[in-house]
């Protein structure tokens, strides 16, 4: 990935490095998500980036079903950050059916088809 | 307030083809059979036709596409694709531009084969980009997390969801246009294969073929065709989104503002509804709709739809054909929201006809919950 300073790009850069940015307005001070070249809430074009805390909490959550042989079921949710933005994502670690809304997560960057993404797990007690 | 579009402009023809299973024919030709349709209904040609408003689910260019196909050189076109809601909102550019003199005849038309040619939703949309990898099934996910927060938040249950299924249901056996007509029990809801917890497929629209169309004039010569002209009385549109990751609030759609602004611009109150027509493509959808137009509370939407309550003979007549639920789902079912309202009003209906119908309400939503557009429509006596 070229040295760019686009917004998707840094993003992906930093997952690479294991590491989650997210973009957060120097003027409003509000977090956004997904990654833009202005803010939506104060629409605002000073945008810096800030390593996420990790924490978050399952605000919705599916399950997909799909049959045994092509994979079986799967997680879907939405996860809402400490920062104060949601991303859809999926819970590891546990059966797709016991993610519940609010559970506490802490992200990590896992993989999915070979890319690197967000993912997240239970806060163990 | 009212506007200046007040009862301007009529629908005075519908038609559709296609229902169920249209073998053989390609989503443009199930297009132009609906067309045809509408026309015949209100005894006009093609040649009459200066306005197209068109979306079609193949199509970066659909409107152009369609405009070739039927032999036409429209002088006015809004292709606007807000999703499933494009053909309420044309309600809105068709009254604008007839009113403008843009043009004087306005054909609003969909048609869809994806049943016969594949079975499932066709999709020009690429997947959004910080979704995609989490491999959601759309539209399902979206819709499922949004039943899942409403249960979460509101104690809905899943036998209040599958209550507006066995609802649709019963008015679809009334029609003989519905695709599903068998017997639907809350029990068979609830035990249905479980897709997108908490929806079981019983809890989504149908996957079927179909094409619906209207044509509309300015009210001054709505009284020289066939039917009874149906007015355009107040029309609203609003957008929260277009992800469903970037939905706000997962219980409240932006129908609270579109409704709010459609029942000022018709001057009526929801008390006056007689025939409510929503675009279910989820049995979610019907809860958080009637909730936000403000047929109740937000939160009992629930309660509202339960124990036949919205079904024949119940409170409030909600989705008289059968809904995408149980009627027709071609990949868009906005345009026949508006279809139903106006034959209801009409007296004209397929299924089971409304006694005096002279005010209805099409809603229609695109997206995953995205674009929420609310149209009212009245008789003769609602001027």
């Amino acid at each position: 990935m070229q040295n760019t300073t686009g917004p998707d790009h840094v993003f992906q850069r930093a997952l690479a490095n294991n590491e989650i940015l997210l973009p957060k307005c120097d003027d409003c001070g509000a977090f956004h998500f997904f990654p833009r070249v202005m803010c939506p809430h104060c629409h605002s074009s000073a945008i810096s980036w800030t390593p996420a805390s990790g924490k978050g909490r399952v605000h919705t959550t599916t399950v997909v079903r799909r049959k045994p042989e092509r994979g079986g079921d799967y997680n879907i949710c939405m996860v809402e950050l400490e920062e104060g933005v949601r991303m859809m994502s999926r819970v590891e670690g546990i059966a797709p059916g016991d993610v519940a809304i609010d559970m506490d997560v802490t992200a990590f960057v896992g993989e999915a088809d070979g890319a690197p993404v967000v993912l997240f797990k239970p806060v163990e007690e | 307030m009212t506007n200046d579009l007040r009862g301007k402009t009529a629908i005075v023809g519908t038609g559709h083809a296609g229902f169920g299973e249209a073998h053989g024919l390609t989503a443009y030709d199930v297009m132009a059979q609906s067309a045809l349709a509408a026309l015949g209904d209100a005894g006009l040609k093609l040649s009459d036709v200066d306005g197209l408003f068109c979306t079609m689910m193949e199509d970066s260019m659909p409107a152009l596409m369609a405009a070739e196909y039927l032999g036409i050189q429209p002088r006015f076109i809004d292709g606007t694709m807000l999703g499933g809601s494009s053909f309420v909102n044309y309600l809105t550019s068709a009254s604008m531009a007839l009113e403008a003199g843009l043009c004087d005849v306005a054909l609003i038309v969909y048609g869809s084969n994806q049943r016969t040619a594949s079975g499932k939703l066709v999709t020009a949309s690429r997947p959004p980009a910080y979704e995609a990898p989490y491999n959601p099934r759309y539209p399902i996910s979206a819709y499922a997390m949004a039943a899942a927060r409403h249960m979460h938040e509101y104690g809905t249950t899943r036998e209040q969801l599958a209550d507006v299924a066995v609802s649709a249901r019963a008015w679809a056996q009334h029609n003989p246009e519905a695709f599903e007509r068998g017997p639907l029990t809350r029990e068979d809801v609830l035990g249905a294969r479980m897709v997108g917890d908490p929806l079981t497929v019983r809890d989504c629209c149908l996957v079927t073929d179909g094409g619906g169309a209207i044509v509309m004039v300015r009210s001054d010569r709505a009284k020289d065709f066939p039917k009874a002209p149906v007015y355009v009385l107040g029309s609203a549109a609003e957008s929260s989104h277009r992800q469903i990751s970037q939905m706000k609030d997962f219980t409240v759609t932006a129908a609270r503002e579109s409704g709010q602004r459609a029942f000022e611009a018709a001057g009526v109150s929801r008390s006056d509804i007689q025939a409510v027509e929503l675009y279910d493509a989820f049995t979610i959808n019907t809860i958080l709709f009637l909730e936000d137009l403000g047929f109740c509370a937000k939160g009992e939407g629930g309660a509202f739809v339960e124990g036949g309550r919205i079904a024949p003979g119940g409170v409030l007549p909600v989705n008289t054909n059968g809904g995408g639920l149980s009627c027709v789902h071609p990949g868009m079912y906005g345009i026949f929201t508006v279809i139903e309202a106006a034959r209801q009003i009409r007296g004209d209906a397929p299924g089971m006809q409304l006694k005096d119908v002279d005010l209805a309400l099409a809603h229609g939503n695109g997206g995953v919950l995205s674009s929420q557009v609310t149209a009212i429509l009245g008789s003769q006596n609602t001027l």
